[in-house]
C-alpha cells in the first residue's frame, strides 16, 4: 500500500467502481433476467434494500474506523425478538419498538466497550457478542418464530407514503440523517478521524473513546430500527431470520468503495453497494438461481471488488 | 507489576488447573459424569475441536485469523460423504476432503499474501461462498449409509481408546515438534511478533503465511472427514455451528489474537476445557438453545483476558 494514499484520503477514483458494478449487473439482469426489469419488481429491489441499507450505514461509521461489526444480524434478530415478545404480551407498538431500540443499543454499546476499552480486536469482540445475541433469541423463543404480533406494525409496514412503500422512506430518511452526520457534524469529522488518525484526536484532547463507542452504539440502535421493519415485513419474530444479513452489509460498504484503513469512507458509495448487492440477489432469484449461490455471488463480488482495488493500486 | 512477574508461573500451569478444577466441580455435581464412556466421550469430541483449532493456531500465530474453518469442515464433509458414497473408496474420500481443505486454505493464503486482504475480512468473505457452494451442492440432502469400515474413522475403538483421539494425540506431538523445533515453526512465531522485522531478516513471510492458512484448510478438511464418519451423515449446515467453540479453543488456550505467543498444548487445552464445559451443560440437561451464548461469552472472557494481558505487559 503506497504511503501517498494517506494524503490523498478518500479518492474519486472510486466512484466509477460500484457504478460499473451497478451499471453492468443492471443491465446483465435486464438482459438475461425475464421480468426483473419491471415496475413491481424494482419496487420490490427497494424494499429488499431498505433494511440492507439501515444496517450497512453505521457499518460504514464502524469500518472506517477500523472496526467491523459481525453481531448486526443476530442483533437484529434479538431486538425483532424483542419487539414481537413485547408486542405479544400487549405492549403498544411505540413501547415495543422502544424495547428493541434499547435492546439493539445495549449490544451496540457492549461491543463498543470491548473494543475500544477492552481492546478486543473488533472481528473476534463481536462474533463473541454475536454469538451472546443469537444464543439469547433462540433460547427465548426456544428456536421458533413468534407469532401473534397483531395488525398494526404489518399494516405500517404495507402502507405506503406519497407512492413509495414505508420502508423505502424509512432507508431514505435514515440515509439523510446520516450524510448529515457524517459530512456536516463535527461527530462526523471525529469518525473520519478514528481510522484516519486516532492519535491526532487523542492530542486534541477529545477522548477518542467516547466516539468510538459511539459508532457502535449508533451500529446496535439502527439494528433495533431494522428489526422493525424486518418484523413488520415477516408479520413475526423469527430469533435467526437476520442471521448473515451483517455479511450483505459489510459487502455492501466494501463494494461501496469504503476501506478498513485510513478513515477511508464513502457514504453515498454504501447506499450504491446496497442497491448492487440488492440488485444481484433480486436478479439471481428472477433468474431462479438458489439462495445459497446467491450468498457465495455475494463473496465474490467483495473479493472482486478488493481484487481491482489492489490491481488499481499496484499502477 | 514488576514484582509479580518475578516469580512468574508458565500460564499454561493455570489453565491445567482450570481443567482439573471443572472436572472435579462435573464430577461432584452429577454421577453420569466420572463414567469411563462419559470421559471416553469427551476425549471423542474435544479431538474433532483440536483437529480444527490446530491449524487454525498456527494461524493465529501470525497474527491472522481463519473464519472459514466451520464451512470448510461442512464442505470437507459433503464432498467427501459423495465420493465414498460413488466409489465406496475410503483413502479417495479422506483425499477429496484433505484437498478440499488445502484449496480453499491455499485461496484464503493467497488473498492475504497477494492482495493483501485483512485476514479476516479474506477468510470471511470465504467462509459465506463456501457456504453458498455447500448449500447449493448438497440442495437440502442429506448424505448417509455409510460403511461400517468408514465409520469406524470417527466412531471406533482402538485398546478401548476411541480412533480421533489417536489423531488428536499424532497431530498434537506432529504441531508440537513443528512449531517448536523447526525454523518453520520459528519463522511462525517471528512473523507473528513482528511482521516488518520478520521480513527484514530475510524470512519468506508470503510464503509461510500461504503454508499456515494451508495448513489451517487441510486440518478443517481432515475434520471434515472424521467429524462425517462420527456421525454417519452428511449435510450443508453441520460445520455451521463449529466457527465459534473452536475460536474458544484457541483463545481458552492462551494463543494471543495479537500473533507471536501460544502453542498447540494450549489449545489441546482450550479445547478440554471447551468440551467439558460442554459435556457439564449436556449432563445437567441445560437446552441446546443455549450453546451459542455460551460459546460467545467463552470467546469475549478469554479475549478480553487476552487484551488485558497484552496491556499490562505493554505498560
Amino acid at each position: 500500500m503506497p504511503e501517498s494514499a494517506v494524503a490523498q484520503g478518500w479518492s474519486p477514483r472510486r466512484i466509477p467502481g460500484v457504478a460499473y458494478a451497478l451499471v453492468g449487473l443492471g443491465m446483465f439482469f435486464s438482459i438475461f433476467a425475464r421480468g426483473f426489469l419491471s415496475a413491481p419488481n424494482l419496487v420490490n429491489v427497494g424494499a429488499q434494500s431498505a433494511i440492507l441499507l439501515i444496517v450497512a450505514l453505521p457499518m460504514t461509521l464502524i469500518i472506517m474506523a477500523e472496526g467491523l461489526d459481525l453481531s448486526a444480524g443476530a442483533v437484529l434478530g434479538l431486538s425483532g425478538v424483542t419487539l414481537s415478545l413485547a408486542l405479544v404480551q400487549g405492549a403498544p407498538l411505540p413501547v415495543a419498538f422502544l424495547l428493541a431500540l434499547a435492546v439493539g443499543s445495549t449490544f451496540g454499546a457492549i461491543n463498543g466497550l470491548l473494543v475500544a476499552v477492552a481492546d478486543i480486536p473488533p472481528f473476534v469482540a463481536t462474533l463473541g457478542t454475536m454469538g451472546v445475541a443469537e444464543g439469547l433469541a433462540v433460547a427465548l423463543t426456544d428456536g421458533r418464530s413468534v407469532v401473534g404480533i397483531g395488525s398494526t406494525l404489518p399494516a405500517l409496514y404495507a402502507g405506503k407514503f406519497i407512492g413509495a412503500p414505508f420502508a423505502v422512506w424509512a432507508a431514505v430518511l435514515t440515509y439523510a440523517v446520516f450524510h448529515v452526520l457524517l459530512y456536516r457534524t463535527r461527530f462526523g469529522a471525529y469518525v473520519f478521524a478514528l481510522g484516519g488518525n486516532r492519535e491526532a484526536l487523542v492530542l486534541a484532547g477529545l477522548g477518542a473513546n467516547r466516539y468510538h463507542i459511539l459508532v457502535y452504539v449508533l451500529g446496535g440502535l439502527l439494528s433495533g430500527f431494522g428489526a422493525l421493519l424486518l418484523t413488520g415485513r415477516m408479520s413475526a419474530g423469527h430469533p435467526t431470520a437476520a442471521i448473515g444479513m451483517e455479511f450483505d452489509a459489510i459487502a455492501a460498504v466494501i463494494v461501496g468503495g469504503t476501506r478498513f484503513e485510513r478513515g477511508n469512507g464513502w457514504l453515498p458509495g454504501t447506499a450504491l453497494g446496497v442497491i448492487t448487492v440488492g440488485i444481484l440477489k433480486n436478479g439471481l432469484n428472477v433468474m431462479a438461481v438458489s439462495s445459497s449461490l446467491q450468498v457465495a455471488s455475494i463473496g465474490v463480488l467483495v473479493i472482486a471488488a478488493l481484487l481491482v482495488d489492489s490491481i488499481r493500486e499496484r499502477r | 507489576m514488576k514484582s509479580a512477574r518475578s516469580f512468574h508461573i508458565p500460564p499454561i500451569v493455570y489453565r491445567m488447573i482450570s481443567v482439573a478444577l471443572i472436572a472435579i466441580a462435573l464430577a461432584a455435581s452429577t454421577d453420569a459424569f466420572i463414567r469411563s464412556e462419559n470421559i471416553l466421550n469427551v476425549l471423542r469430541q474435544a479431538s474433532l475441536t483440536f483437529l480444527i483449532a490446530s491449524g487454525l493456531t498456527l494461524v493465529v500465530l501470525t497474527a491472522g485469523l481463519d473464519l472459514s474453518v466451520g464451512a470448510v469442515v461442512g464442505l470437507s464433509a459433503c464432498l467427501t460423504g459423495a465420493a465414498v458414497k460413488a466409489t465406496g473408496s475410503i483413502p479417495l474420500g479422506i483425499a477429496v476432503g484433505l484437498a478440499c481443505g488445502v484449496v480453499i486454505g491455499i485461496a484464503n493464503g493467497l488473498m492475504v499474501t497477494s492482495l493483501k486482504l485483512p485476514p479476516f475480512i479474506a477468510t470471511y468473505g470465504m467462509l459465506w461462498i463456501v457456504y453458498g457452494i455447500n448449500y447449493w451442492y448438497m440442495a437440502g440432502d442429506t448424505i448417509y449409509g455409510f460403511s461400517d469400515e468408514f465409520k469406524s474413522i470417527g466412531n471406533g475403538y482402538a485398546l478401548g481408546v476411541p480412533i480421533p483421539v489417536y489423531l488428536m494425540i499424532a497431530f498434537l506431538i506432529l504441531g508440537t515438534l513443528f512449531t517448536r523445533n523447526t525454523t518453520y515453526g520459528h519463522e511462525i512465531y517471528a512473523i507473528g511478533a513482528n511482521a516488518e522485522a520478520a521480513r527484514l531478516s530475510g524470512i519468506p513471510v508470503r510464503a509461510r503465511l500461504v503454508l499456515v492458512y494451508t495448513l489451517s484448510g487441510a486440518m478443517a478438511g481432515l475434520a471434515g472427514v472424521v467429524y462425517l464418519a462420527r456421525l454417519g451423515s452428511a449435510e450443508a449446515g453441520i460445520g455451521d455451528p463449529l466457527l465459534l467453540p473452536v475460536i474458544a479453543a484457541v483463545l481458552i488456550g492462551g494463543t494471543s489474537l495479537f500473533g507471536g505467543s501460544g502453542s498447540l498444548c494450549g489449545t489441546l487445552i482450550g479445547a478440554l476445557i471447551l468440551t467439558l464445559v460442554l459435556n457439564g451443560m449436556n449432563l445437567l440437561t441445560v437446552n441446546a438453545h443455549w450453546h451459542p451464548l455460551v460459546y460467545g461469552g467463552v470467546v469475549l472472557i478469554a479475549a478480553g483476558l487476552d487484551a488485558a494481558a497484552r496491556k499490562w505487559s505493554d505498560g
